[in-house]
């Protein structure tokens, strides 16, 4: 990947192998974390804001997917949008409308906007220049939202949103209840686009130019403005987890534009598997969990934990836990040669 | 402006960018030689101060707790090139970014451990503490010193790259790492030791630098992304680019704290992103990528 004369063209990666959904038994697979998400709010309802907490984080780990999964865009400042929809959300509700879907649909058509806006100014550029780019926006805005206390509240945070209900008749309250089914249908309405996406003609060039650009510019691919696009898209999607946040807590913190924030995203993204949607699942639920137990049993040491969770991941598991069944499908094969 | 403030500016501008770049010019050898980005740089600087820190609260003299907190630092580094960092130079950028963000996770985790949460300060001896009279003014002896450090390692730096064989080989290697391996130069063995002399450095940087950068466990975090735009504005594997871009860091967040304290925080990003939109490849680019 580094080197632009070595890398050919990939293998046919796991976006090409399952493209193709029928109804055959396989293509069920498809409802199998969905129904886990459902199941579990009736197994565990005690559990309701760590499931919330995951399936929103699910959601952002996606649009990390098309940025960082598909597109190749090496970004660490994901939490720029994140946190723009949080505080659009926010600030919506405290001084325009309690609404919660004007809410959310303001927080994502503004990080959106942002994505592409930023997209146009730094996309030109690539690896450590790319990275660095993304994180001064993310910090920039983390010191302004910092600063602005009177629109922000500062590192107080923003408090006093007031929502209204949902569809006019589901409340948001303690329990989380309503939070949960919000957060569970945007996420599926997302994954939706984004499966269809990654599927489609543009999603195709999109891998291509993550795989070679200049190859793709020589066959006439407009580059620039597939990535621009592909980077607004991600950017939308990260504002309706920032929205989900604040709907979800009431309340908006400096954390959700902190390096950290866009880190922990990317480390969910790598442990559950690139290019693949489904990693988002599996990342976001192992991150969050492992996280609350350390917390739980560790407290001193669960940054440790996530650490060396990290490394280890990096060192073995470089394609995540979606890799795994492939993985033990090759080990007999080699035993054999 | 006052003749005053502006020197006074240019001074504290000064001893926080050679503070910076001391830190961060084993960093911008490293990136540039191997193109691995380290976000545990951080950790070095910080395990350098912490055992100066530890070895001074015990009253052991400064510059011998320099020594064995540099060499701690350096040892530390090495280990980690060895041991974790090799397999990683032909992956790609997120999965260097992510595997080094756990080593500086894991190191926050047992720096709090072990010594809590709070900083912890460096004793620096009476005559650093007191304050100078410089003509104009008097000012601490201590930024005074900091200065005094940064100009003579960037000396030394200086005639170790461009003067030595050593250094020949270096610049070669960052320059093109497949044709020097072709000559015959044991790259991954120059690799390992430039990266122990730049932890050293860091270690270094993170001991004297204490009364600037406060020793804290989460140090390597929340500096980590000072340290990486002294490497990518100055270019990465430039030397000379690293010595600039901290100097021009340091004197744009004073400058921007005296005089226009309300943007100050984020005045350096905005700084950074205009000036890598203009030069990408940042201010003096090694010939690799040039």
């Amino acid at each position: 990947m580094n080197d632009p004369v070595n890398s050919n063209f990939e293998n046919r990666g796991p976006a090409m192998a399952n493209m193709n959904i029928s109804m055959s038994p396989k293509s069920l697979g498809h409802l199998v974390p969905w129904a886990v998400a459902i199941a579990f709010f009736f197994l565990f309802p005690e559990r309701l804001g760590q499931w919330t907490e995951i399936l929103i984080w699910v959601l952002f780990t996606i649009s990390m997917d098309l940025a960082l999964g598909y597109a190749g865009i090496v970004t660490l400042g994901h939490a720029a949008f994140f946190g723009i929809g949080a505080y659009t959300a926010g600030l919506m509700s405290i001084h325009v409308t309690g609404d919660p879907i004007i809410g959310m649909v303001a927080a994502t058509v503004l990080a959106g906007i942002a994505g592409l806006i930023t997209g146009m100014l730094i996309l030109h550029t690539t690896g450590v220049t790319l990275l660095m780019l993304t994180l001064a926006i993310a910090a920039m805005l983390e010191n302004w939202a910092n600063r602005a206390t009177k629109i922000t509240g500062g590192d107080d945070g923003l408090q006093g949103m007031e929502l209204g209900n949902l569809f006019g008749i589901f409340e948001f309250n303690f329990f989380g209840v309503t939070a949960f089914w919000y957060a569970l249908g945007v996420l599926f309405i997302w994954f939706l686009i984004a499966y269809r996406i990654v599927r489609s003609p543009f999603g195709r060039s999109i891998d291509g130019i993550r795989q070679n650009a200049n190859r793709m510019r020589a066959i006439g691919t407009p580059v620039w403005w597939r990535l621009v696009v592909m980077y607004g898209v991600s950017a939308a999607m990260a504002g309706s987890a920032g929205a989900l946040t604040s709907y979800k807590t009431e309340f908006v913190g400096l954390t959700v534009l902190q390096l950290l924030t866009s880190g922990i995203v990317a480390v969910m993204l790598i442990l559950g598997g690139q290019k693949t949607i489904y990693g988002a699942f599996f990342g976001a639920a192992i991150y969050i969990m492992v996280r609350d137990t350390a917390a739980e049993t560790y407290p001193f040491l669960s940054e440790a934990i996530i650490g060396i969770m990290l490394i280890l991941v990096v060192l073995f598991l470089e394609d995540g836990v979606m890799s795994v069944p492939k993985i033990l499908r090759r080990r007999p094969k080699k035993a054999a040669e | 402006m006052s003749l005053v403030s502006f020197l006074t500016i240019l001074l504290d501008g000064l001893a926080f960018g050679m503070i910076l770049f001391i830190i961060s010019v084993g960093l911008t050898i490293t990136m540039g030689l191997m193109r691995v980005i380290n976000l545990a740089h951080g950790a070095f600087a910080m395990v350098g101060g912490y055992v100066v820190a530890i070895l001074t609260g015990d009253g052991m003299n400064l510059w011998l707790a320099i020594l064995i907190g540099c060499t701690a630092a350096g040892l530390l580094g090495g280990l980690a090139e060895m041991t974790i960092l090799r397999p990683l130079y032909r992956k790609g950028e997120m999965a260097q970014v992510l595997l080094t963000f756990g080593l500086a996770f894991v190191s926050i985790s047992a720096l709090t451990e072990i010594f809590g949460p709070n900083p912890i300060p460096v004793v620096f001896p009476d005559y650093m503490t007191g304050q100078l009279d410089i003509g104009f003014r008097t000012y601490p002896a201590y930024r005074l010193f900091l200065i005094g450090v940064g100009l003579v390692m960037a000396l030394c730096l200086w005639y170790l790259i461009d003067k030595t064989l050593y250094g020949a080989r270096l610049r070669a290697a960052v320059d093109n790492p497949n044709m020097a391996r072709a000559v015959g130069m044991n790259v991954s063995f120059l690799f390992t030791i430039t990266f122990v002399g730049g932890s050293a450095l860091a270690g270094l940087g993170g001991a004297i630098g204490a009364g600037i950068l406060p020793l804290e466990p989460f140090y390597s975090l929340k500096y980590v992304v000072l340290f990486l735009i002294v490497v990518i504005v100055g270019g990465e594997g430039s030397f000379k680019g690293s010595f600039a871009a901290a100097i021009a860091v340091g004197l744009v967040d004073t400058a921007g704290k005296f005089l226009i304290p309300d943007v100050a925080p984020y005045l350096i990003y905005i700084v950074v992103f205009l000036l890598l939109l203009w030069r990408p490849n940042g201010l003096l680019p090694p010939k690799s990528v040039a």
